[in-house]
């Protein structure tokens, strides 16, 4: 949260009611103190306290906004961005581009708005239908659904049902990707759907229909229930190879700055998006060209005179993902895996991950949880070192671009060792 | 020390489930049939089968069968690993089944489609060896409390039957010595379920915790076996934290009592680690 001395939020809090405004003070103050405190930004410490004085601060603040929701297990940080920038073509955005996700970081981020037209904003998948009635969006991105941290957080399906029920009366337009049947299921209950043909490359949660339970067939790029007729919609939207196509078969080429398909799928989204907003895909997607580095992700850092990409991955797609995006062999890879409480505490995941895809690099294991690494790589046939620290893979690394993926907190590490 | 009842029986007392027990043949651990299985072994070749991964694949239980199949190839063996989607027919001639985790409502269609399927019925029928994690160790047992809350007839390969648990679910890891007769290691694991699994008198447990809940019973029994049908609560996955199980398994099916060596420095160092931090956790 921003200091109080902004000028513009002075103006537009003047307009807000005696409570809200109040709370957004206090808020203030409490981030202000916590940031004194060394305790980072402090903006969901200030969001809480804010939250707390007045509930209602999440709708009041939105109140002025046209409010874009984003929600995905894989890719909301990045999407939020790229909507963001695209949005901007349109007027001022205020976004929670930090991903504070949760109910007192959007808070605090909307209460720094000052003048925003636009509220783009990052949802955590459980607080989507909570956030949704609070805000009262124009939009809501749903990107993709799969199993992460399995032993806190719901079942991938229940996540669906969580949705589907909690935006069933949505005066939003769901712009919703419809090559993943748990988003598909969860959107098709609700009244303005946006389909885009963002794709979807892990497949291992929907192979039961979410609808009836049945087995899911899937020829192709298709897929549908044999039992229930549950099936793919006809999408408005498609990534086709590296570019967008319209609803009017307009193709645009899609030049990120970012790597791999998933963050084309995301352009994808953020066009349709856009869209919702007038704002024509060749402007949005131009605009997203500007998007770098999003929260260290994808950045490249010099370390020991070497050129390290660092790459998050958390759970099976996003590796899925990430695999496809890095450097063709003999590029040296390190793997950091930890297992703390924001990562998930159980490991069973790793066997999920198809690390056989990382044959011919030489590959470098660190993290917490390095030997369950080691194992999963030995039962792959691959050839492997395990290491304590960054400093020791690098040095041990052949010549070429690094790539270094890591699970959030492992990620979180890297970035402090490279002190970026 | 006094104990609650249904801790020395928790089959005749069962804590927080409202129904009787249902009629079921009981017979005591016997010893495995001894022939038949080299037989049926063509060529050296080991048949793995993994029961439905489309439905019981949740918590990486692709690792278990990934690494019989390494071990096994590590031994010189021809592995042919059969993945059945539900919506095909389990064969009645592998050596080995796997049977996996999942969530309440995937548990429940599993158990609906492998008891109209029958081929792992009748796989057990033949001696079969089949182990099951989680979801597919209740599957396994006469009945579960299915995501409908309803009770759902189980394949009644396990003499177990598996009700809610009232309190929190077990989460977290969890180590255990297993039944001497069975000559493993301590194992190691994780544990991630709700279910209460109660043992009758057919089967024996698998192992008795010292950190963790197992079966969730109060008495400290984790997972069950009888002949050569076992199941436990762990993931991890199982295999991966104690390759002597995935080494045991083969051992059945070759009807050997020994394989030849097989690294296992990693698996050595993964279980050194966790042993280590499941007694002390940070």
């Amino acid at each position: 949260m921003p200091g109080p001395d902004s000028e513009a939020a002075a103006v537009r809090d003047a307009s807000l009611p005696a409570r809200a405004k109040i709370a957004v003070t206090a808020g203030r103050v409490a981030a202000a103190l916590s940031q004194k405190a060394g305790r980072g930004s402090g903006s969901v410490i200030g969001g809480k306290i804010a939250l707390k004085l007045d509930p209602d601060l999440l709708a009041t603040l939105s109140d002025h906004l046209d409010v874009v929701l984003v929600s995905a297990t894989n890719g909301k940080t990045t999407t939020t961005r790229l909507i963001a920038e695209a949005l901007r073509a349109a007027g001022p955005v205020v976004s929670n581009a930090l991903g504070a996700n949760m109910p007192a970081g959007i808070t605090a981020a909307l209460a720094g708005g000052s003048e925003a037209r636009f509220g783009v904003i990052e949802v955590d998948e459980k607080y989507l239908a909570g956030v949704a009635r609070d805000t009262r969006p124009k939009a809501i991105a749903l990107l993709n659904l799969s199993r992460d941290q399995l032993d806190r957080a719901a079942e991938t399906r229940m996540m669906a049902e969580k949705w589907r029920e909690g935006l069933q009366d949505t005066d939003a337009v769901i712009i919703a990707n419809a090559d993943d049947p748990l988003v598909t299921w969860a959107a098709s209950s609700c009244r303005k759907v946006v389909w885009v043909a963002a794709g979807q490359a892990w497949k291992e949660d929907a192979w039961s229909c979410p609808s009836c339970g049945g087995v899911m067939q899937r020829p192709g790029d298709d897929w549908f229930c044999q039992d229930c007729g549950f099936r793919r919609p006809q999408p408005h939207w498609a990534l086709q190879g590296t570019h967008v196509i319209d609803p009017q078969r307009g193709a645009w080429p899609i030049q990120l700055q970012l790597p791999g398909r998933a963050n084309l799928a995301n352009a994808t989204s953020s066009a349709a998006v856009a869209a919702v907003f007038g704002v024509a895909p060749q402007v949005a997607l131009q605009r997203m060209q500007a998007v770098t580095a999003v929260a260290g992700r994808y950045d490249v850092v010099q370390y020991q005179g070497r050129d390290v990409r660092l790459l998050l991955a958390k759970n099976p797609a996003g590796w899925l993902e990430t695999f496809s995006l890095i450097d063709q062999p003999p590029a040296p890879v390190i793997l950091s895996v930890n297992a703390m409480d924001a990562d998930g505490t159980d490991t069973s995941w790793l066997w999920d991950v198809d690390y056989e895809r990382l044959s011919g690099h030489p590959i470098f294991v660190m993290g917490q949880r390095k030997l369950d690494l080691a194992v999963r790589l030995e039962v792959a046939g691959l050839q492997f070192h395990v290491v304590d620290t960054l400093e020791q893979a690098v040095r041990m690394a052949p010549p070429g671009r690094i790539e270094a993926i890591a699970n959030y907190t492992a990620f979180q590490q890297l970035r402090k060792a490279v002190a970026n | 020390m006094a104990t609650p009842p249904y801790q020395e029986n928790p089959y005749q007392q069962p804590p927080a489930y409202p129904a009787e027990p249902p009629a079921y043949p009981t017979e005591p651990p016997q010893a495995r049939p001894q022939s038949g299985r080299s037989q049926r072994m063509s060529e050296s070749s080991l048949r793995l089968v993994w029961v439905y991964p489309d439905l019981l694949s949740t918590y990486g239980d692709r690792g278990n069968a990934l690494v019989v199949e390494r071990r096994a190839r590590q031994r010189g063996l021809n592995v042919q690993r059969i993945d059945v989607r539900s919506d095909q027919a389990v064969p009645t001639s592998g050596d080995i089944y796997l049977i996996g985790g999942g969530e309440d409502r995937p548990q429940r269609l599993a158990a609906e489609r492998l008891a109209a399927d029958q081929g792992l019925v009748r796989a057990a029928e033949n001696g079969a060896i089949i182990f099951s994690v989680c979801a597919g160790y209740q599957i396994l047992g006469h009945e579960f409390l299915n995501d409908r809350g309803e009770r759902q007839p189980g394949l009644g390969l396990l003499d177990v039957w598996t009700g809610r648990g009232e309190g929190a679910r077990c989460v977290g890891d969890v180590l255990a010595e297993t039944d001497p007769q069975l000559n493993l290691p301590q194992l190691t694991g994780f544990e991630n379920h709700q279910g209460i699994t109660h043992l009758g008198p057919g089967v024996k447990p698998l192992a008795q915790v010292q950190v963790g809940r197992g079966n969730g019973t109060g008495d400290g029994t984790e997972g069950a076996w009888r002949d050569t049908v076992f199941g436990t609560y762990l993931h991890g996955p199982v295999m991966a934290r104690n390759p002597a199980v995935a080494d045991m398994l083969i051992k059945l099916a070759l009807d050997v009592n020994a394989l030849p060596p097989a690294d296992t420095t990693w698996y050595d160092a993964l279980r050194a680690e966790r042993i280590a931090a499941t007694r002390q956790p940070a």
